[in-house]
C-alpha cells in the first residue's frame, strides 16, 4: 500500500531523515518507534506532504505521490493525525469534523459526509455528546478522539498516527488503542509513531526502529518486543 | 427638549461614523486573524473605494452600480496586493507582513494620487443630500444608508464565516495553519481571500462615507488609524469586536466633538487607543483565547 524508498528530508538546510525506506502492506498495522528527536514526526509530515523531500520516492498503491500536495494525497486515501492533536480549538466538535471532510466539500459537495460524521460519533460516543462544544474545551483524550475522527472524515485507507498516546492517562491510552485496533480490524492500514513502544508494538504486525533519522532495525512487532536491544533502548526494560 | 433633540442628532451621526469604522476594523481583523499581521494598507482601500466610486459615477449613471463596481474593483486590488507582496515572501511571519503592508500603503497612496488625482472628490448621497426629520431630529439620509448597508454587509459576513465551508476553512486556518493544511486547505489561498475580504470591507466603507466627507488620496492613514483603534477597542481579531469597537469609537468621537470641540475629534481616537492599551489590551470583547490542553 505504502512504499518509501530512500527518503531524505529536513528543515531548511538541516537534513533530518537520511535515506529512510519502509513499507506498509494493505490492511497492515505498522509502528515506528524511536527516541525523542529521532525523526518520527518529520517522517510522517513528509509522508503527508507537509515537507518536500530532497531525495527518495513515496509510492501509494503503486503510484508515485512524492510530488503530490497534501490535498491530493488525502484524495488518494492518505490522512495524518498530527502530533499534539492540533484540533481547531475555537471551532465546535462538529465543525472540526466538517473540516476533516474539507476536500470532499470544496469545491464540490460530495455525498456521504453526514453519514461519515454519524459513523465517527458511533465510534466515539463522547464526541457526539459534545458536538456543539468548542474543541479547545475538550479533555486531552477527547481531543485525540476528535483528531482521529477528523482524519477519518477524509475517508482514508491509510492512517498516519503521530503519538496518539502523548500526554494521556493510561486508561485513556487503552481506550484509544482499542479503537485503533478496531479500525485496523475493519481494514484500515496504519502507520503509528509512538514513544509508548510496548503498547505500539503489541498492536502492530510490523515495527521499524528509527534512530537519528535512519531505520536501524525492523521486524515483526512481537519479535521487536522481545528483542533485548530494543527492550533496553526503547522499552526501558 | 432642545438638548434631547441635539443629543439624538449627535447619537445618529455617531452611529453612522461608527458603522464606517466598524467596516474598516473588520478588514483589520480579517487579515490579522489569517496572518497575525497589522495591515497598514487597510486605510488606502477606504480611500480607493470613495475615489473609484466618484470616477465611475459618470460612466454608470446609477450610484448603486458605481458603488458595486468600485467595491469589486478594490477587492481585486486587495487580492493583487496579496499576490504581489505577501505571497512571494519566503518567511511570511507577522512582523514581516506588517512591514510589507507599510510599503504597500505608501505605494498604494502614490498610485491613487497619480491615477485618480490630488483633488478631493465627492458625490451626492444615495438619496440625494436630503435630511429626514423624525420629530424634530434631523438625520442625513446618507447616514441611514450607511447604517443599513453596514448591517447588510455584517450579516453576509457572519453567514460566510459561520455557514459556508470556505468561511469555516478561513477560521480553521486562523486557528491552526498546519492543521488546516493537514485537512487539505490551501493556507496560502486563505490569506489571499482574507486580503480580498478586507479590501471589500474597506472599499465599501469609503464608498458609503464619501458623500458626507469627500475622498482624497491622503486620507488613508487617518482611516487606517481609526479602524485600527476601533479594532483594538473591540478586541483584535474578533469580528463582533469590530462592530462594538467601531460603534463605541464613533459615538465617543461624536459626543466628544459635541461637548468639547470638533477640533479634538481625531485626538479622541488616539486617547481611546492609549486608554485601551493601558487598561485592557485585549479589548472590550477580548478574552483569554481558548487554549489547547
Ligand atoms: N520545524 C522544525 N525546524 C527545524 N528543526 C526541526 C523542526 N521540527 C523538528 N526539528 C528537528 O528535527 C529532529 C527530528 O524531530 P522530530 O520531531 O521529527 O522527532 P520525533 O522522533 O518526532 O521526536 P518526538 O518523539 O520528540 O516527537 C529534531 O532534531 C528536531 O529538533
Ligand atoms: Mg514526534
Amino acid at each position: 500500500m505504502l512504499e518509501v524508498e530512500g527518503l531524505v528530508a529536513g528543515y531548511g538546510g538541516t537534513e533530518i531523515l537520511h535515506a529512510v525506506s519502509l513499507k506498509v502492506a494493505h490492511g497492515q498495522s505498522v509502528c515506528l518507534i524511536g527516541a525523542n528527536g529521532a525523526g518520527k514526526t518529520t517522517l510522517l509530515r513528509t509522508l503527508a506532504g507537509l515537507i518536500r523531500p530532497t531525495a527518495g520516492r513515496i509510492f501509494f498503491d503503486g503510484a508515485d505521490i512524492t510530488n503530490l500536495s497534501t490535498s491530493a494525497r488525502l484524495s488518494r486515501g492518505l490522512a495524518l493525525v498530527p502530533e499534539g492533536r492540533r484540533v481547531f480549538a475555537p471551532m465546535t466538535v462538529e465543525e472540526n469534523l466538517e473540516m476533516g471532510a474539507f476536500r470532499r466539500l470544496w469545491p464540490r459537495r460530495a455525498q456521504g459526509v453526514a453519514s461519515d460524521r454519524d459513523m465517527v460519533f458511533a465510534l466515539f460516543p463522547r464526541l457526539a455528546e459534545r458536538r456543539r462544544q468548542a474543541a479547545g474545551l475538550l479533555s486531552g483524550g477527547e481531543q485525540q478522539m476528535l483528531a482521529i475522527g477528523r482524519a477519518l472524515m477524509g475517508r482514508p485507507r491509510l492512517l498516519l498516527l503521530d503519538e496518539p498516546s502523548m500526554g494521556l492517562a493510561p486508561k485513556v491510552v487503552q481506550e484509544i488503542f482499542a479503537t485503533i485496533r478496531r479500525l485496523n480490524a475493519e481494514g484500515m492500514s496504519l502507520l503509528i509513531a509512538e514513544q509508548n513502544a510496548s503498547m505500539a508494538l503489541r498492536s502492530a504486525a510490523h515495527g521499524y526502529v528509527l534512530a537519528e533519522g535512519a531505520v536501524v532495525r525492523d521486524g515483526a512487532g512481537a519479535d521487536l518486543l522481545h528483542d533485548d536491544g530494543v527492550r533496553a533502548a526503547y522499552l526501558g526494560l | 427638549m432642545q438638548t434631547t433633540t441635539a443629543l439624538l442628532q449627535v447619537l445618529s451621526s455617531g452611529i453612522g461614523t461608527g458603522a464606517v469604522y466598524a467596516l474598516v476594523a473588520l478588514g483589520f481583523n480579517v487579515v490579522f486573524k489569517s496572518t497575525g499581521a497589522m495591515n497598514f494598507a487597510q486605510g488606502e482601500w477606504v480611500v480607493m473605494g470613495g475615489m473609484v466610486t466618484a470616477l465611475l459615477i459618470g460612466t454608470f449613471s446609477s450610484v448603486g452600480l458605481a458603488v458595486v463596481a468600485a467595491v469589486v474593483l478594490v477587492g481585486v486590488v486587495g487580492l493583487l496586493s496579496e499576490r504581489l507582496t505577501v505571497q512571494p515572501l519566503k518567511r511570511p511571519d507577522a512582523l514581516v507582513i506588517t512591514l510589507v503592508t507599510i510599503g504597500l500603503s505608501i505605494v498604494s497612496r502614490s498610485l491613487v494620487m497619480l491615477v485618480l488625482g490630488k483633488k478631493p472628490v465627492g458625490y451626492a448621497g444615495f438619496s440625494g443630500n436630503t435630511a429626514l426629520s423624525f420629530g424634530g431630529v434631523s438625520i442625513q439620509s446618507q447616514t441611514l444608508w450607511i447604517i443599513a448597508i453596514t448591517l447588510a454587509f455584517l450579516v453576509v459576513m457572519h453567514a460566510f464565516f459561520e455557514r459556508t465551508i470556505l468561511g469555516k476553512a478561513l477560521r480553521a486556518a486562523a486557528a491552526d495553519r498546519e492543521a488546516a493544511a493537514i485537512v487539505g486547505v490551501n493556507v496560502g489561498s486563505t490569506v489571499l481571500l482574507s486580503f480580498g475580504i478586507a479590501a471589500l470591507a474597506g472599499a465599501l466603507a469609503g464608498a458609503i462615507v464619501t458623500p458626507l466627507t469627500l475622498a482624497s488620496y491622503d486620507q488613508g492613514a487617518i482611516f487606517g488609524f481609526k479602524g485600527f483603534s476601533a479594532a483594538m477597542l473591540g478586541g483584535l481579531g474578533s469580528l463582533p469586536g469590530a462592530v462594538v469597537g467601531g460603534l463605541a469609537l464613533g459615538l465617543l468621537e461624536a459626543f466628544g466633538s459635541f461637548y468639547i470641540s470638533s477640533d479634538f475629534k481625531d485626538a479622541i481616537a488616539f486617547a481611546v487607543l492609549l486608554l485601551i492599551l493601558f487598561v485592557r489590551p485585549s479589548g472590550l470583547l477580548g478574552r483569554a483565547d481558548i487554549v489547547k490542553v
